[in-house]
């Protein structure tokens, strides 16, 4: 009979079954179990199921694997991060507004919730949807997919534009306070989004502002054609109703009574100070200089109505931008931009590049300023500039003078060559610490400064960037000061709201569109330019209209809808893998994370986007998935025969005090 | 339901010689269930066409009547195609074939279309060595009419109603080695590895090859008790060896053990290179191939790969001396012969 693996220890039949030479170290020289049995008979049934156990133990191991290999480990899918990540715009824009879902409202025409929806998140849907730098839309998937992003941007404009009424979602501000009074300096994006967040939650805030109305820089500084005081107003206007005590013309002259009047101060103050060019003849010609930033304020609080007919603009960023067009609205007939940089490399978005030069105006690249020029009467009459190359240095690419001269005439000249910082209103010595280039130091999540009464928002904190950026400053300053006065541990910060929901309707049925339309991104229109150019308060963009709200929010991927893997399920047949349109799902063998973006069917070259990994499978493969080319078309899910692909939503809403404790309104 | 799989592909989706990407060889979306074999089948072809840079308007899809027989719709939409009455594909390949050769011909059948209905065509589409591509998708039922046993169905396998089987099964892949089939093969739906090789190789092959695929049928026929389903061709899979196709003028890379691989040539100078398992295995000598895959069956195993190669054979053009030239470009000289040539005739009868 055949006894083989089989040996007898006190009349029980045992199994031995030996270890190749690789793994002794680990296992030892053989594996040895009991049969329990004492019939020979008996122990041949089991032997063999026994066998295949204690050989399973190595049989798929690697020795390699152990020592040396960092292998793909299985994508953990609970930690909410992950699916945050592959919904790009979501994960770039800085107050993680829930695009996509928004775009779906607008695809169903809820417009009021879809308002609500960015409110929530970023507080000033109308004036974003207008003038907001959109981080999200060079990160959307559509510029790897297809072409050109989707108009986020613009979207969120339609849903201002068609929102019903609001007031009655706007969470109510109790009656009875909190006892806690918090003082806001500035009454700019960071401080409202800060006193939006608080006065809920039963805070007392007061913001003071040095102008005569409330708004910052997007008040000042953003001509009204690109975004019109009735906008600003509703939404400026919107926190304020909401409670807070707001003191116009009220410039802090000292930081100090402040904070021993109130529980907490939240300094919003913005970069107020343009930068100035000391060149030859900066002084005798200061009459017809002017400071951009300054030059827009007195246009917007209508001080400034006129400008001379030769205007040159100094600067490459959105200020050079929006002080160009406006120098053509107030009837300069011959307005220039100048560049110091490569056209290339200027600062400005590059749609308010587009609508500059769509409206007739130069921008002269690599041309830096070299001095005022006045004519005899001593009046400013034109200026002299170096033509500028990049040449190799030491290695490097530089921008040196080409020695080459220009000069241009001009009546005026406007210098919008960047913002600093300015806080003479703050002692040294009063507990604020202050470090390079004269900076406040703030802690990059609670934004407290090293005064623990005192924290920084938006461009008073970091130096100049835009609304959004300051927005989440905002969120994140009042769930410190919520922490601070509660004494609670600043560290200890919010959770987002998660959820993963499969969107299941029924057999092949989505609750989402998932049709992939392929149309390009739509374009938004444009007032008369001839007409446009005479009004300073005509709005130039027109926004969607309903049917291209409608069409461009077709174009949305739904990349919150997540293609979720359950290997258990799997059968291995390879459906999915044939029907995805952007062969972005592989069956292949574990290896190191390098290895295996070599391999895949298309290779994963974009690091910035991760590997879905699943466990093990029955055939010891894995599957892998690039997140980066997924179209969220659902027909993995489609093809899938046992339901291993499943389509979920994936629900994120970064914590803020606002969401955590109080629910903002949903319409019925 | 999506009825339209997007357009847009991968950017970097990589392209053949013709400057097109495997997306161009796609067809319609399917409408075969979720999880077909078939539908892997189709992607393979797909994947076989791209790499051998094949140009969709040269190839000619036929096939019966059965899930199998829908396929054609789901690849190559810019070729032609014939969806024939039930198991008669053979016959309108074998006409096609005659009419035009120039074409490459692919036949889609199943195993009921093939081994029930169709087996006399089958058969003797075999013995006169058509020039084709002939794809059993086997997947041992009649998925079409609610998973009846097909001919093909193992003794031991139940229905997924539980009932048992009571006749024996045909063996597609011996029977045309029997009938003098020149390239025989055997394959998984669910080992593209395996089966993309060898469909390149039948496609460049001159005569008739036979792809017998076992393709699991996910509704009727992928539960415990069948011998068709995902889980038991895993089991029980065994390959003859790794089959590598060499493309004309590449040399082959893979390494194998000496003495344990064989090279054979095919028409247009590619090859395929086999590694074996087994060194007394040659896949060139029918009667060693026919025990080798009857000694396996024994074993309960399914023996896979390229199971049988004939390169000296000669297919029906050459057998009956047919124009090398497609009938529909034939001209009026070539087509009548002339008044001469009739008195030639006349004059030798009388």
């Amino acid at each position: 009979m055949d006894k083989k693996y089989l040996f007898k220890r006190n009349s029980i039949w045992w199994v031995k079954v030996a270890v190749p030479s690789k793994f002794r170290e680990q296992f030892g020289f053989d594996l040895r179990q009991s049969t329990g049995e004492k019939d020979l008979d008996k122990a041949l049934l089991v032997r063999d199921s026994i066998v295949s156990d204690l050989k399973s133990k190595f049989l798929g191991l690697n020795v390699e694997d152990k020592s040396t290999k960092d292998f793909l480990k299985k994508t953990d899918i609970t930690d909410p991060q992950y699916f945050h990540k592959v919904v790009d715009c979501q994960y770039a824009c800085p107050a993680h507004t829930n695009v996509p879902e928004y775009i779906r409202l607008i695809a169903q025409k809820k417009y009021t919730d879809a308002y609500m929806l960015n409110w929530e998140s970023n507080v000033f849907p109308g004036i974003l949807g207008r003038t907001c730098d959109r981080p999200c839309e060079p990160a959307c998937r559509r510029t790897r997919t297809h072409d050109k992003p989707v108009a986020i941007c613009r979207l969120k404009r339609v849903t201002y534009d068609n929102k019903g009424n609001i007031e009655d979602l706007i969470p109510e501000t109790p009656k009875l306070k909190n006892g806690k009074k918090i003082a806001m300096i500035g009454a700019g994006p960071a401080s409202l989004t800060v006193a939006r967040d608080l006065l809920p939650l039963g805070y007392d805030c007061t913001i003071f502002e040095k102008d005569s109305k409330p708004g910052g820089l997007m008040r000042t500084n953003i001509p009204s054609f690109r975004l019109p005081e009735s906008v600003l107003d509703e939404e400026v206007y919107r926190i304020i109703k909401m409670g807070a005590d707001l003191k116009t013309n009220s410039y802090i002259q000292d930081l100090e009574p402040l904070i021993n009047d109130f529980d907490a101060v939240f300094i919003g103050s913005g970069a107020p100070k343009g930068k100035d060019l000391d060149l030859p003849g900066r002084k005798e010609a200061k009459d017809n200089i002017h400071i951009g930033i300054d030059w827009l304020t007195s246009i917007a609080f209508e001080h400034t109505k006129e400008i001379g007919k030769k205007v040159l603009v100094i600067g490459g960023g959105n200020t050079a931008m929006d002080c160009c067009r406006s120098a053509v609205r107030l009837g300069a007939k011959d307005v220039k931009v100048t560049v110091r940089s490569p056209f290339n490399r200027m600062k400005a978005s590059d749609w308010e590049i587009e609508e500059a030069m769509d409206e007739g105006i130069p921008i002269l690249d690599n041309t830096s300023p070299k001095e005022f020029i006045l004519d005899e009467k001593g009046k400013l009459c034109g200026m002299k500039f170096d033509k500028m190359v990049m040449k190799d240095i030491d290695g490097s690419s530089k921008l040196v003078p080409s020695g080459e001269e220009v000069i241009y005439e001009c009546d005026d000249v406007l210098l919008a060559i960047g913002q600093d910082n300015a806080f003479p209103w703050i002692r040294k010595d009063i507990g604020i610490e202050f470090g390079e280039w004269d900076m406040p130091v703030v802690d990059k999540t609670t934004m407290q400064s090293s005064h623990p009464k005192v924290f920084f928002g938006g461009d008073a904190a970091w130096g100049p960037e835009n609304i959004i950026w300051a927005v989440s400053h905002g969120h994140q300053a009042a769930i410190s000061i919520d922490n601070f006065c509660s004494n609670v541990d600043l560290n200890n910060r919010p959770d987002p709201i998660t959820n993963l929901v499969s969107q299941k309707m029924g057999i092949h049925e989505w609750s989402y569109d998932n049709d992939i339309s392929q149309a390009k991104r739509f374009e938004v229109p444009h007032a008369d330019l001839s007409k446009a150019l005479d009004d300073l308060k005509m709005e130039v963009e027109l926004g969607f209209d309903e049917k291209l709200a409608l069409e461009e929010a077709q174009r949305c991927l739904n990349c919150d809808m997540q293609t979720v893997f359950e290997e258990d399920l799997c059968i291995e047949c390879d459906a999915c893998v044939d029907i995805c349109p952007t062969d972005c799902i592989n069956f292949i063998d574990n290896d190191t994370e390098q290895e295996i973006r070599g391999k895949l069917r298309v290779p994963a070259l974009n690091l910035d986007q991760s590997l879905y990994v699943s466990g093990e499978l029955k055939t010891k493969r894995r599957m892998v998935k690039d997140e980066d080319m997924c179209v969220h078309c659902g027909l993995c899910a489609e093809r899938c025969p046992t339901g291993a692909w499943d389509m979920k939503k994936h629900k994120y809403i970064e914590g803020h005090t606002l969401n955590n404790k109080i629910k903002v309104k949903e319409v019925a | 339901m999506s009825y339209i799989k997007p357009i847009n592909h991968h950017p970097r989706l990589e392209k053949n010689k013709l400057g097109l990407t495997r997306r161009d060889y796609e067809g319609a979306i399917s409408t075969l269930c979720a999880g077909c074999g078939h539908d892997s089948i189709s992607a393979c072809i797909i994947e076989a066409c791209f790499q051998l840079n094949i140009e969709a308007y040269k190839v000619a899809k036929l096939s019966g009547i059965g899930c199998s027989s829908k396929a054609p719709a789901y690849f190559l939409n810019q070729s032609h195609g014939f969806n024939s009455v039930h198991g008669r594909m053979p016959s309108v390949a074998t006409g096609a074939n005659c009419a035009n050769g120039d074409l490459l011909y692919l036949g889609i059948s199943g195993d009921g279309d093939s081994a029930s209905i169709g087996i006399g065509q089958f058969i003797h589409a075999i013995r006169r060595q058509i020039n084709m591509v002939y794809f059993v998708e086997n997947n041992g039922t009649y998925g079409l009419t609610k998973g009846q046993f097909s001919a093909t169905n193992d003794l031991e396998s139940k229905n997924k109603y539980g009932e048992d089987n009571l006749f024996k099964p045909i063996d597609l892949a011996s029977m045309a080695i029997q009938l003098g089939a020149s390239y025989v093969a055997r394959s998984f739906s669910g080992d593209r590895d395996q089966l993309i090789p060898l469909i390149k190789g039948a496609i460049q092959h001159k005569g008739f090859a036979l792809l017998d695929i076992i393709s699991p049928c996910v509704t009727f026929n992928n539960h415990d008790s069948s011998t068709k389903s995902y889980d038991y061709i895993r089991n029980h899979n065994e390959a003859v060896g790794k089959t590598d196709f060499v493309p004309l003028g590449e040399e082959i890379t893979t390494s194998y053990k000496s003495g344990s691989s064989v090279e054979v040539n095919l028409h247009d100078g590619s090859k395929i290179a086999l590694e074996k398992v087994n060194s007394k295995f040659d896949p060139t000598n029918p009667g060693n191939s026919l025990n080798y895959i009857r000694e396996k069956s024994e074993e309960g195993k399914l023996l896979t790969g390229l199971l049988y190669f004939d390169e000296s054979s000669e297919d029906l053009h050459e057998t009956l001396n047919l124009t090398k030239t497609p009938l529909n470009q034939l001209k009026q000289d070539e087509l009548c012969p002339g008044e001469k040539a009739l008195e030639i005739i006349n004059e030798s009868l009388s």
